[in-house]
């Protein structure tokens, strides 16, 4: 997820509403699971694929969102092979690529802003039921800021226990990240109160 | 105008601030002491982040008690560490989050925007992911976030201790700059050397409340 985050461009998809982008991403989702023919997906597939020069993004952006997933990939194709055959492989494994790469490619071209403003919108009709949209949008905003923030903090605390000779104790990694992310949610709301954050008054 | 009457701040069996009174009117005021002194809560006071056990703190007609919410568009606050006060993953969505509050304009938000971030040299990261930015980058955008909402006064508690030299430089001349009424707390006493009145804090009192000239020699005595 990290490595999808916003790439800034002006190709008709960075201009395309963030909601059409959202429900197009549903619905491949969806189709791809329908459809069972393997040449059908691969040729969704390919056509996912067309759309990323179409962006400006080159091959080492498309390897940024595979990269995480191509283990995975491989072992779902050798499970496939070896249970069924190998087009019953390719055909999971380009269902998985498919998805997996149009969601990067909604994400790359689609401003956190303007995601969660679609998603808002999309809430406004819960909020009777007692969900509030506002609290929603900037609990997954802060999701995808802080990822990064608590990994270098994991990455510290892991350099910190190499040091003193602990990196083999589970106990002297996860006790001390636990902690500092804690103190560092406390300081966030604090943060968040002083920049005048009002969930109850909407924002739109 | 700033007034503290009579106040207190207790938490648990500890008083944290005893029986406060003063009143600022300076344009540049600092705040200096040991750790947990009390410099602290006394900040955070003004803008409603803390409330008191007992007194009154009142920031110019707001009652931080009362009136947190609106105090905190005309009280700014920044904080030492930018990672836990940059809340969106992109430069432009974190600086517009505050101003969401305001229900500007999209025109003026986009003009604040731009506005702020040309005055940093931030324009180029405008579309930036905020975690990649440097630690000084941080620092000026969480000042940036702070300052595109206009606000009278402005906190810096502790703006320089993450930084190094160059940043903190920066840090110093971003602050010298500001039309705002500023009030900084910091261990760094170059920072403050130039403001109009320190307030040095010790154990939950003031105890001293002087030029930076007088004050910042007896405070060093009072470290040794």
């Amino acid at each position: 997820m990290i490595a999808g985050l916003y790439i800034d461009g002006t190709s008709p998809l960075h201009r395309a509403g963030a909601g059409i982008k959202i429900l197009a991403m549903i619905a491949l989702g969806t189709g791809v699971f329908l459809i069972p023919d393997w040449p059908v997906v691969t040729g969704i597939l390919a056509t996912v694929l067309a759309f990323y020069p179409l962006c400006g993004f080159g091959p080492s952006v498309i390897w940024a969102q595979v990269k995480p997933i191509f283990w995975l990939l491989l072992i779902f194709f050798a499970v496939q092979l070896w249970l069924n055959d190998w087009q019953a492989g390719l055909l999971v494994v380009t269902r998985v690529a498919a998805i997996v790469l149009f969601a990067s490619l909604v994400t790359l071209t689609t401003k956190t802003s303007a995601m969660l403003a679609s998603l808002e919108r999309a809430m406004g009709p819960l909020r009777p039921l007692g969900v509030n949209p506002e609290k929603v949008s900037l609990a997954i905003s802060m999701v995808l800021r802080f990822i990064p923030v608590i990994a270098t903090v994991a990455s510290e605390i892991r350099d910190a226990q190499r040091a003193r000779g602990l990196d083999k104790s589970i106990l002297a990694m996860v006790v001390p990240l636990i902690i500092r992310t804690l103190k560092m949610a406390d300081d966030v709301a604090d943060a968040i109160e002083a920049r005048s954050f009002d969930s109850d008054e909407p924002a739109h | 105008m700033i007034r503290f009457e009579n106040v207190s701040v207790q938490f648990e069996q500890r008083r944290v601030l005893d029986d406060i009174s003063l009143t600022l009117t300076e344009k540049r005021i600092a705040v200096v002491g040991a750790n947990g002194s009390g410099k602290s809560t006394f900040v955070r006071l003004l803008n409603g982040l803390q409330t008191a056990t007992s007194g009154t703190v009142t920031v110019d007609d707001f009652n931080p008690a009362k009136d947190g919410r609106k105090l905190r568009r005309h009280v700014g606050f920044v904080f030492q560490n930018p990672d836990n006060q940059i809340v969106y993953p992109v430069v432009e969505e974190d600086l517009a989050f505050g101003l969401k509050a305001l229900k500007l304009p999209k025109d003026e938000v986009h003009r604040r925007i731009d506005e702020i971030l040309a005055r940093y040299d931030l324009t180029d990261f405008k579309t930036h992911p905020s975690h990649l930015l440097s630690g000084g980058q941080k620092q000026l955008l969480a000042i940036s976030g702070v300052l595109v909402m206009n606000p009278r006064y402005v906190i810096f508690d502790e703006p320089t201790t993450l930084l190094d030299l160059r940043n903190r430089n920066r840090v110093e001349r971003a602050i010298a700059k500001l039309d705002q009424t500023v009030i900084t707390v910091s261990h760094d006493l170059d920072l403050i050397a130039d403001y109009d009145r320190v307030l040095v804090f010790d154990q939950g009192k003031i105890a001293l409340d002087d030029t930076p000239a007088n004050a910042l020699s007896k405070y060093r005595e009072m470290m040794a």
